[in-house]
């Protein structure tokens, strides 16, 4: 296990590295300057020389990666162009609300996504089973960000029920456990489930269906096994792929959740990005693609070694 | 010219390949789902070529006095967009951009793609590590976060959102053709191809192609849908088409102000994403199934 775990490690540091570099690359492929930005229009060429200078922009690509590289490792990304805050500190606080997001929609998601593909995979070529796989499907077409549009047009023009945008009532402020904060969380937390709960739940039916259809579950029938046993022994076969596409989906809920934060104004990563964009923020946008990237490739890690904590075939590969 | 000799002999088996491919033909008709939704991608890629004879009202003109209307309003029969344009018109012009932009990145990627995955696969070595380990790297990125990265780097505009799309879906596809391909290459009858003095780009052709197409193709549909949905996103957020062009994402993110005037009007531009991307699914999946691919 210990092996693996070194062998995983290694293997994620080039990536990493790859990752900064095409962070790094996204200032140096945007047309123009990056300094017009920074710049007053009526700079003189002095002024703006010394500019350069000031931002080590007057060096070559690969000096001012490793400078960049450099102070990123320490935890300084920069400051933003458009509030002057150090973009790290922008990057955590939006990240923790963005995580709130990503964990409440994985609750709802993965026990309704393992429920409902278990269910047809173990009823196959039934009605469930038609039931479940067009619903799957239906999740996994929708635009999410239209469909949270919907859910604002019924549950808050429409019926009142729920808040449309923010975090927290007044603006969007700290986050607490009470009831006004967690009504925010409702439409954007359930939109965002959406995608998720049919691909785990297509995932889930394919790999159970499969898995009933292998000669040993027929042989531990033959044998007169009872049924929740024979269950078990599904379960654990079905476990390390499940298991993995769960990791996943938690990582592409907090990368890609840049849309739905949009829609609902919800204080977090995607949110800021999408200011970023917005303002042409460069360094901000530069820090929170890689902060973003970082924890998708650490997830997709912890993934793969918890697999093969639980999965003894993987180690051996 | 023992080659052609070569070739003729070794393209044999490859003129089987009408009788697979009139099989999956008939398959995928006996499935009713699968028809019905090639069939209403077809109307919507023809509705929006030929958008201009259709006898639609002009998708660019506004009228402040006639702005959201509602759907069956006289003369505009899905009622106005917030400029007081006629949404139907919009919807049926707005399938141009949002087809084309959602459609083609995933053709060139598959151009591409397999290329660099059929090379990886075959050549091996050192070359499989360079592509194979930069496919990992772009691999760190959620598709959504690529997508939204490049975009912004480039700027809006409909070439930018063709490029970052297609830098998207390369990796994906590139990583099925290496498997695939690596999985071919190791069989006996390319060794004893190989044995027999075919050269790498014979062999590539006539022995690996064939088998390595198929999968690759059906799992080059299944992304069709992502990338409409990813293509109207990047317009939603302000970095793909420029408005006043009518496109889907582009008018869904212009309607939203109106949702609380007009909020079934300003749910149209999203259903229509909703129904193309549903059936390009569905679509990918009969396909899937007639070709009996697995994953």
């Amino acid at each position: 296990m210990f092996a693996y775990l070194v062998r995983r490690l290694i293997y994620v540091l080039p990536v990493a590295i790859g990752v900064s570099i095409i962070c790094f690359l996204l200032v140096h492929i945007a047309p123009g300057d990056p300094l017009t930005a920074i710049m007053p229009v009526d700079a003189t060429q002095e002024e703006q020389a010394a500019m350069r200078a000031a931002y080590g922009l007057d060096k070559p690509l690969p000096v001012q990666y490793a400078i960049w590289v450099g102070k990123a490792v320490t935890g300084d990304l920069g400051k933003s162009i458009a509030t002057g805050r150090p973009v790290a500190d922008e990057v955590f606080a939006a990240v923790k609300n963005s995580l709130l997001l990503a964990f409440t929609a994985s609750v709802i998601a993965f026990p309704i996504g393992l429920f409902l593909g278990f269910v047809a995979g173990y009823f196959r070529d039934t009605l469930i089973d038609r039931a479940v796989t067009a619903f799957a499907i239906t999740g996994v077409s929708v635009p999410n960000y239209w469909l949270g549009i919907v859910l604002v047009i019924i549950f808050s023009v429409t019926l009142g029920w729920l808040p449309s945008m923010g975090a927290g009532p007044g603006g969007s402020g700290a986050w607490a456990w009470d009831f006004a904060h967690i009504k925010h969380l409702i439409l954007p937390s359930v939109t965002l489930a959406v995608v998720p709960i049919g691909i785990v739940a297509r995932t889930v039916r394919a790999l159970v269906g499969d898995i009933f259809s292998m000669d040993f579950v027929q042989a531990l029938q033959a044998k007169g096994m009872r049924p929740l046993d024979v269950l078990r022994h599904v379960i654990r076969n079905a476990a390390p792929t499940a298991l993995s596409v769960m990791g996943l989906q938690l990582g592409y809920l907090l990368g890609g959740s840049i849309l739905i934060e949009t829609v609902f104004n919800w204080p977090g990563s995607g949110f800021l990005l999408s200011n970023a964009i917005f303002q042409r923020d460069l360094p901000l946008l530069q820090g929170t693609i890689l902060v973003l990237a970082l924890f998708f490739v650490t997830m997709n890690l912890i993934v793969d070694v918890a697999q093969a904590a639980i999965d003894p075939r993987i180690k051996r590969s | 010219m023992t080659l052609t000799a070569d070739q003729a002999d070794l393209a044999e088996p490859v003129r089987k390949a009408p009788g697979y491919w009139s099989g999956v033909f008939r398959r995928f008709l006996k499935d009713p789902v699968a028809v019905t939704c090639t069939v209403i991608v077809l109307l919507l890629i023809l509705a929006a070529i030929f958008a201009p004879y259709l006898g639609l009202n002009d998708p660019y003109k506004a009228s402040m006095i006639k702005r959201l209307k509602p759907i069956g309003y006289p003369g505009f029969p899905l009622g106005t967009d917030e400029q007081g344009r006629d949404m139907l018109a919009r919807l049926i012009y707005g399938g141009r951009l949002t087809l084309f932009v959602g459609l083609v990145p995933v053709v060139l990627a598959f151009v591409f793609g397999s290329t660099l995955g059929l090379i990886a696969g075959y050549v091996g070595g050192w070359v499989n590590t360079v592509i194979m380990r930069t496919v990992d790297i772009f691999f760190a990125f959620p598709s959504v976060l690529l997508a939204i990265a490049i975009s912004s780097a480039l700027g809006a505009g409909i070439v930018n959102s063709l490029v970052s799309l297609t830098i998207v879906f390369i990796p994906p596809i590139a990583r099925v053709a290496e498997s695939a391909t690596a999985s071919v290459r190791s069989l006996d009858y390319i060794d004893a191809a190989r044995a027999s003095g075919g050269g790498a780009l014979t062999i590539v052709r006539v022995h690996v192609l064939g088998n390595v197409l198929g999968p690759i193709f059906v799992y080059a549909t299944s992304l069709t849908s992502v990338c409409m949905i990813l293509a109207a996103g990047l317009s939603f957020l302000g970095i793909g088409v420029r408005p006043p062009e009518p496109e889907w994402g582009l008018m869904l993110n212009t309607l939203r102000t109106a949702i609380y005037v007009n909020p079934w009007v300003a749910a149209l531009p999203g259903l229509m994403i909703f129904i193309t991307s549903l059936c390009l699914n569905l679509l990918s999946d009969g396909l899937r199934s007639a070709m009996n691919v697995k994953d």
